[in-house]
């Protein structure tokens, strides 16, 4: 046990010159949540459509979201991100194709990863969704239907709003698992937190300091995407309404 | 106002209707009555086409409800409808109730709509829960604010589905005193409900349904003083002894 702790190693310049190790970590974590709130914007978009999809008379679009869902949920994500990052360019046009080649490589690095965790995510979303428009009394979109509302009406002004409330709490824990799992996104390159912080292990050897600084990071956002949470739910509470039916 | 020939409705190989037909004209009012699974609910959730059915044919105010051209949001506009479970959107307040329907289906201003709710929510005595949320209103309450939210969309014909039969019973008459009132004012009303005292107070006729068929369709007094099926008269003899 003749470790070296040394905290300053974060003030030195670091190996490329122009700026400090605290410089890079700071990149990551910017990289971190710049990647993570894209692909929730993303997520959250397409996954309230997919849920809502699943839930329509419409038998051929309730199908094509459930063969959706099904997709993204089961094929691991790091191997999502290997056919985004390797494989689908390939599978383009040759213009098209070439194009994102001659791309800037970060840019295809963040490309990839966002595309790649959006949809992953879009379709844990659509399936609190689902759940959510399902738990509500099956009167209320008759309720909706019979005041001469349409069915896209019915879900914009009846169900989706109920609905949303209910799954704010599993939301939120989606929310915190794009922040963990954007780090599988170091694997095809992308300078994140993680990524960055093996960087700093491998350059300054001191592997303590490097990891927990990562730890402090991720618990960090974690602390803070809580709290808005709480605080949004909060927010949309319906006075006298107790949950269920 | 109400024309249903010959419907017959079926789940699989469950049969939920057969040949059922009735009318209702404009004015009067009819009592629904019959056993629990009979297919009241399923029937008068026809009439607005909540309930798709496979044959025969339901006309509304000269509209047939089961033509896959009509526009059925259309149609609903003015067909009110009340539910058991009132089923007023919990995320509004009452005022909200009352006039999202006016504003976003009927196109009606703000300030139209929200006299109108007004009004109407006075007329069923609860205009000083105005600004309350349905979650904040006891059942008999929220039940009223769903009769007022349905008229607001000034209907041509209301529809009740057991309007009272989830209510504590001491809530049961400031509803029924409500719709009471509507039909004396000449409202066309069809009611499935239980409440044989409204029923011999404002009833025209007096349907009685039995494993998805209208077993008995007569006036009021016919149908009180004299059922004509064993199966009327046992159902009338359960439920008056309450
Ligand atoms: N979606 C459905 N699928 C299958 N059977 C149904 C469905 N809805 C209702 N039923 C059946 O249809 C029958 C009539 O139901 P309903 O109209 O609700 O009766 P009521 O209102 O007279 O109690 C019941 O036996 C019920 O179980
Ligand atoms: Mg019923």
């Amino acid at each position: 046990m003749s470790y070296q702790w040394n905290w300053g190693v974060f003030l030195q310049p670091s190996a490329s010159g122009d700026d400090t190790y605290l410089g890079w970590m700071l990149a990551g974590f910017k990289m971190t949540i710049g990647l993570s709130l894209t692909a929730w914007v993303l997520a959250l978009l397409l996954g309230a459509l997919i849920g809502v999809l699943r839930t329509v008379p419409n038998r051929a679009l309730a199908g094509f979201a459930t063969g959706y869902v099904e997709l993204f949920r089961n094929i691991p994500l790091l191997v999502q991100l290997f056919i985004w990052y390797f494989v689908l360019p390939e599978l383009l046009p040759e213009s098209l194709g070439n194009l994102y080649k001659q791309s800037n490589p970060l840019l295809q690095q963040f490309l990839a990863s966002m595309i790649c965790l959006a949809l992953f995510t879009s379709a844990r979303v659509a399936e609190q969704v689902r759940a959510g428009i399902n738990s509500l009394p099956k009167g209320q979109k008759n309720a909706g239907l019979a005041l001469g509302f349409t069915l896209p009406q019915t879900y914009r002004f009846v169900l989706l709003p109920m609905a949303f409330r209910l799954v704010v709490p599993p939301l939120t824990s989606e929310f915190l698992n794009i922040f963990k799992n954007s780090a599988v996104c170091s694997t095809i390159g992308l300078l994140e937190l993680a990524a960055q912080g093996r960087q700093l292990v491998d350059y300054t050897a001191q592997p303590y300091e490097s990891f927990i600084a990562v730890t402090l990071a991720y618990l960090l956002i974690n602390v803070t995407v809580m709290f808005l949470m709480h605080r949004f739910e909060r927010r949309i509470v319906v006075p006298g309404y107790i949950g269920g039916k | 106002m109400i024309q249903i020939s010959n419907v017959s409705k079926h789940y699989g190989a469950f049969q939920v209707l057969t040949d059922c037909t009735t009318s209702v004209s404009k004015g009067e009012v009819i009592v629904v009555c019959g056993p629990s699974g009979s297919g009241k609910s399923t029937l008068i959730k026809c009439v607005n086409g909540l309930e798709p059915f496979q044959s025969g044919e339901i006309i509304v105010n000269g509209t047939s409800v089961g033509d896959p051209k009509t526009n059925l949001s259309k149609l609903r506009a003015h067909v009110g409808m009340v539910f058991q479970n009132f089923e007023l959107f919990p995320h509004m307040s009452i005022t909200e109730n009352l006039t999202i329907a006016q504003t976003k289906v009927l196109g009606r201003g703000k300030e139209e709509a929200m006299d109108k709710g007004l009004k109407l929510l006075d007329r069923v005595g609860l205009k000083a829960h105005a600004h309350k949320f349905p979650g904040q209103l006891s059942g008999g309450q929220q039940q009223r604010v769903a009769i007022a939210r349905a008229l607001a969309m000034d209907p041509i014909c209301m529809l009740f589905d057991e309007p009272t039969s989830a209510l504590d019973p001491e809530m049961v008459n400031e509803v029924l005193d409500v719709m009471t009132e509507l039909a004396r004012e000449g409202m066309t009303m069809m009611c499935v409900t239980h409440e044989m005292g409204f029923a011999k107070r404002v009833a025209n006729r007096v349907i009685f349904m039995d494993q998805g068929r209208i077993v008995e369709d007569d006036s009021k007094e016919a149908f009180f003083a004299n059922p004509r099926s064993e199966r009327a008269q046992q159902f009338l003899a359960k439920i008056l002894h309450h």
